[in-house]
């Protein structure tokens, strides 16, 4: 089922939380709302499901309106960052929920509920815990029941509250991969919600970048790791340096020096240098290059990370050396960003 | 980890890191003696002074069958009015926010604070015949003051901060996206108050119910004033137990006394078997 969100705006209590935002989701499509606490992800994520109502704007699924429509009418999957397992009932009964509180004819016999659980049981792969009651599981596992129950209902989407994020990291990655395979196979529309970029990345097939309550940038994970569009995305997907420059007859300055980057389309003035730390050009003279003083230097995992002071106002970047490099040994340091962005200073 | 055999059929637990067990536990076996245990083993031994035959026919006794019915009748369906409008109070004062909530909030406790003596005169005044709330029910047939259904009107006046008090809290810990997760599962408001809420609040309103009840039970001063205390029709027993006394008949008294403590006890008992149900079946 397509969800399209129209031009959504939601206040609480005169406080915006989200100005308006517009997004598309495609059948199928297992999408990822990325943002720092505090972005509105949450709170689109509720205004789809229902949870809240839009101050302003309307949310299609398919072609019909959904913003007129109670939680109960519009039959999405939730999925809570705290599970909200029903306590004083057991796995099945958790997952037969939803079933047997339709009414008439569309409530199938007891029969075929119990069937169905167990059938969701075996596919979140938790097979003969239909017994247990939700406090006699561990965390990983009660999610995967919450997700069972969500999917009972065959829900047109999907929704998911940082799904993975009460759980420890080991159980994060193991579940994100078992996700990601539940929903190839069963291909609901899935949106979901985290402030881990690593888990967006990965698991999503389009990441939505949010930020302040607006949408920074929807794409690929290669789309927003290589072609951030905003400062924001830059410096919040991935590690990034930046350096304050000057763009002058289309090259790139520092203090009085070239640094050999042409910007032949940058408006001519102040600017920002925004590189990724690993993925720089190391050089040994210096006829256009930026070169510094190393400050400090420290090994991180499989790479050495430097920081360098840069010209006479000593601005401080970091760079990442290969191990061996024989630069790391060095006072100075001299190098040119592989790839980089110009944003207009602040 | 190696597990002891269960030699034994049962065993004190094995007592946490905190240290002070054997002390705590011999304080609290003796504080319970001398408060309780004590003062009602007295009880029970005076009253089985008075040998089996007396005993029996002065439970049997017309009166004294009547004051217990009337007694534990009253209390029960207080109890009973009492957890249905408590946890509607509760749910009002957990769930919305309005103006004088706080207000609203501290006139619950009141019934604990004012002396009963006060409670029972104020409700006869205004549900006598000629009171406030009185006059507009006389016309209908309905008397308050001075019958039994006045004893319920006090006892449920008395009992009422004990159910608020003990589902209130635990009604302030309901998460929220337990509600919301069933009704995006597309349960309605009464499917969510039926199978989710009331659930998750049943031990608590059973021990507001039980609290209520002991209380009623044993109510005295303000049952009084509003019974008009006709033999048979209206006394209460713990109003026959002090008729008793004035007249220097301490064995009827106590032996009055000691078919309260046992019937209390029973029904407290059962009231604690069926909230440890509960308890186990729904969390």
């Amino acid at each position: 089922m397509e969800v399209r969100v129209a031009n959504v705006r939601k206040e609480f209590e005169r406080f915006p939380a989200l100005h308006d935002v517009s997004l598309d989701i495609k059948s199928g499509e297992l999408i990822a709302l990325l943002g720092p606490s505090g972005s509105g992800k949450t709170t689109l994520l509720r205004l789809i499901a229902g949870l809240e109502r839009p101050t302003r704007g309307k949310i299609f699924f398919g072609d019909d309106d959904a913003s007129q429509k109670s939680i109960q009418e519009r039959n999405v999957g939730f999925v809570f960052q705290h599970y909200a397992l029903f306590r004083h009932m057991t796995v099945a009964d958790n997952i037969g929920f939803g079933l047997k509180v339709r009414h008439g004819p569309s409530r199938p016999p007891a029969a075929e509920i119990r069937r169905r659980a167990s059938e969701l049981l075996d596919l979140v792969q938790l097979s003969g815990l239909e017994k247990r009651y939700p406090a006699q599981l561990s965390g990983g596992q009660r999610q995967r029941v919450a997700l069972a129950r969500a999917m009972a209902i065959e829900p047109k989407v999907l929704l998911l509250d940082e799904p993975f994020g009460a759980l420890d990291a080991q159980v994060r990655r193991e579940l994100r991969r078992w996700l990601r395979e539940i929903h190839d196979r069963t291909g609901h529309t899935t949106v979901f919600v985290t402030h881990d970029q690593e888990e967006a990345l990965e698991l999503a097939d389009r990441v939505v970048v949010m930020s302040q309550g607006r949408i920074e940038q929807v794409g690929s994970a290669d789309e927003i790791y290589d072609t951030p569009n905003s400062p924001f995305v830059y410096s919040f997907i991935g590690e990034s340096s930046t350096l304050p420059v000057k763009v002058e007859d289309g090259q790139v300055w520092i203090a009085d020096r070239p640094i050999g980057l042409s910007a032949p389309h940058a408006p001519s003035g102040d600017a920002v240098l925004y590189f990724r730390p690993h993925d720089v050009e190391l050089l040994d003279g210096c006829s256009g290059c930026i070169a510094g003083t190393v400050a400090a230097s420290r090994r991180v995992a499989g790479t050495r990370r430097v920081e360098l002071e840069i010209g006479g106002e000593r601005q401080r970047v970091e760079i990442e050396l290969p191990v061996d490099h024989p630069a790391a040994q060095k006072s100075r340091v001299a190098f040119r960003p592989r790839r980089w962005k110009l944003f207009p200073a602040a | 980890m190696t597990i002891a055999p269960a030699k034994a059929g049962w065993r004190f637990r094995q007592p946490s890191v905190i240290p002070g067990f054997g002390l705590t536990l011999g304080f609290s076996l003796a504080y319970l003696t001398l408060i309780i245990l004590i003062p009602l083993s007295g009880l029970v031994w005076r009253s089985a002074a008075l040998g089996w035959t007396d005993f029996f026919a002065i439970a049997t006794d017309r009166r004294t069958l009547n004051a217990l019915e009337i007694s534990f009748g009253a209390a029960f369906i207080a109890a009973a009015v009492n957890v249905v409008f408590g946890t509607l109070v509760a749910w009002v004062l957990v769930r919305y926010r309005f103006p004088g909530r706080r207000i609203v909030d501290a006139m619950v406790d009141l019934p604990f604070a004012l002396p009963t003596a006060v409670a029972g005169i104020a409700l006869t005044t205004l549900y006598a015949p000629n009171g406030w709330i009185g006059h507009l029910l006389a016309p209908l047939g309905i008397k308050v003051a001075y019958t039994p259904l006045g004893i319920v009107v006090a006892l449920v006046f008395i009992g009422l901060p004990f159910v608020v008090r003990t589902v209130q809290p635990i009604m302030e810990e309901i998460d929220k996206e337990v509600e919301e997760a069933a009704a995006t599962l597309g349960a309605n408001r009464f499917q969510i108050i039926t199978r989710i809420l009331f659930p998750g609040l049943a031990p608590a309103i059973i021990t507001g119910f039980s609290l209520a009840f002991a209380r009623g039970v044993g109510e005295y001063g303000s049952v009084i004033f509003i019974a008009g205390n006709l033999p048979y029709k209206s006394e209460i027993a713990p109003l026959l137990i002090v008729i008793r006394l004035e007249e220097y008949n301490y064995p009827a008294a106590t032996a009055i006394a000691a078919l309260m403590l046992l019937l209390s006890f029973v029904m407290l008992l059962i009231v604690n078997l069926a909230q440890s149900w509960s308890r186990k079946r729904y969390g």
